[in-house]
């Protein structure tokens, strides 16, 4: 069967097509397209490690700023609560102070009025003197108007004072 | 029988009139002479007028270089001692008388149907992986998405590279790779292009034998030059008892032979019997044409949906045949490489 027999004409033509398509194709065809789709390859596969790691890296500054937040907020409780404790201090110091100045004006005030007191008395005292002396004065010029009441006067006055010595005696 | 593909298109074209119901319709010949080589390419026939493209006969006989189209032999004329012979032995090749009479064969290196279409086709197939080679020559693949033809083959060549070359060959791939994707890319292009059913397609090319055994021929030259020890060792001094020795040396020297010769076989059997189921099915056209209208339409309904249905199964056999060929070429080329740790690993 010339089927199954190969034809020298042919055989000679498709050694020297299939050479040429060969050599073409082997040298300005598939190993660009080869060596394309390999860099392509590589590249496709480092991108996706890339964003891999960017995700990672992204996922711990989240959590890193919210650690961050949590401790800012931290901090600004600290702080208020601070400075609500320094306004009490400071409000409990001044009404102290105040206490403290009010009792002060009023020591001073009872020490004055009780000096004022004081000296009042001891006008009234003298003046009580004065006047209880200005009464005996009047009194004794009433009794001792006549000679009799003034020599009884000076009797009585002489026992009085030689009284005291009979006793010692 | 010279030009076969006339009674197809004889019938064709004549189907209706009244000479063709008288005339015999030679299946045989249709087929054979559609899946057979030709000096000239037949498009079709217009009433009498055969339509066809002359090609160029370029042949050596006893008289020295003859070259000429091949208009001048049509009818079986003789142009300078040359003709297309007729006999049994050398039916429809290009012959001479000698000096005793007999015909013999010239050497003949004529451009015929099968060579030219072998050239427009490897011209199709450079012309689409240089373009997608100048695509990536002058785009950043790293940037830009391939578009046009580069869209298209890349996939492609992705898979034959990838899974079927890098799995099947091993380390040290990248060298086979060109050889193997040209052969993937050849037989696909020449495949798809034996479906087509008008020029510049129709050539049975890959159902051809001498296609098939160069292509054979060349895995079987990749596969045993460049070879490592071992895989010799293995066929010639294979870890058995002595007594085996001998039969498991004929046997694994024999299979060095049968691998690329079932290569060969397997893709001219496939789209060999592709092209005849086809053309089978047509023919049955106008066989039954005869036979009155309810039987020829009818049977022309079945055979067009029975075409349809061959011509959708061959577009997959073309792209299976490709694959099973580069993929079968890429583990003999593996498998001759394979180092023995390899083995053991297995």
């Amino acid at each position: 069967m010339s089927l199954l027999l190969p034809d020298t004409g042919l055989l000679f033509w498709m050694v020297i097509i299939f050479a040429i398509v060969f050599f073409i194709l082997a040298k300005f065809g598939f190993p660009v397209i080869t060596k394309m789709l390999d860099k392509r390859r590589d590249y496709i596969d480092s991108s996706l490690r890339l964003a891999r790691e960017a995700d990672e890296k992204m996922g711990r500054m989240m959590e890193e700023q919210s650690r961050m937040i949590a401790q800012a907020r931290e901090e600004q409780n600290r702080i208020l609560k601070e400075a609500a404790q320094a306004r009490d201090n400071i409000v409990r110091k001044a009404q102290e102070q105040a206490q403290d100045e009010a009792r002060k004006i009023l020591e001073e005030a009872r020490v004055k009025i009780e000096a004022e007191k004081e000296s009042a008395l001891r006008e009234i005292r003298s003046q009580t003197a004065m006047l209880s002396v200005k009464v005996a004065e009047k009194v004794l010029r009433q009794q001792l108007s006549t000679d009799k009441a003034q020599i009884d006067l000076v009797y009585r006055m002489l026992d009085e004072v030689t009284a005291p010595s009979k006793d010692k005696n | 029988m010279s030009l076969p593909m006339s009674v197809v298109s004889c019938v064709a074209s004549d189907s209706g009139s009244e000479s063709a119901a008288e005339e015999d319709i030679d299946v045989q010949g249709v087929i054979f002479g559609h899946i057979g080589d030709a000096y000239e390419w037949h498009i079709t026939d217009i009433g009498d007028r055969s339509i066809s493209i002359p090609l160029p006969v370029i042949v050596k006989s006893s008289t020295g270089w003859h070259c000429f189209l091949s208009s001048r032999l049509e009818d079986g004329a003789v142009y300078e001692g040359l003709f297309i012979s007729e006999s049994e032995k050398n039916s429809g090749k290009i012959v001479e008388i000698d000096s005793s009479g007999n015909e013999v064969r010239p050497l003949d290196i004529s451009i015929t149907k099968n060579v030219f279409a072998l050239m427009i086709n490897s011209t199709i197939l450079v012309a689409l992986i240089l373009c997608c080679s100048r695509w990536y020559r002058r785009h950043d693949a790293l940037k830009e998405a391939p578009k046009g033809v580069a869209a298209l083959l890349e996939p492609v060549i992705a898979m034959i590279n990838d899974d079927v070359i890098k799995d099947s060959v091993g380390p040290g791939y990248q060298k086979f790779a060109p050889y193997l994707l040209t052969v993937f890319f050849f037989i696909l292009i020449n495949n798809l292009m034996g479906i087509v059913p008008f020029f510049p397609g129709g050539a049975n090319i890959t159902g051809n034998i001498t296609i098939t055994f160069v292509l054979a021929f060349i895995t079987f030259l990749l596969t045993n030059l460049t070879t490592n020890r071992y895989y010799w060792k293995d066929i010639f001094c294979p870890e058995v008892p002595f007594w085996l020795k001998p039969i498991l040396i004929v046997i694994e020297v024999f299979g060095m032979f049968t691998k690329p010769f079932a290569l060969m076989l397997r893709l001219f059997a496939n789209i060999m019997a592709g092209h005849c189921l086809i053309l089978c099915v047509v023919v049955m056209i106008f066989i039954t044409a005869k036979l009155g209208v309810l039987i020829g339409g009818s049977m022309t309904v079945v055979s067009v949906v029975f075409g349809i249905f061959m011509d959708c199964l061959e577009l997959l056999v073309a792209f299976i045949q490709a694959y099973v060929f580069t993929m079968l070429s890429a583990v003999f080329i593996g498998l001759s490489r394979e180092r023995p740790q390899e083995e053991k690993g297995r």
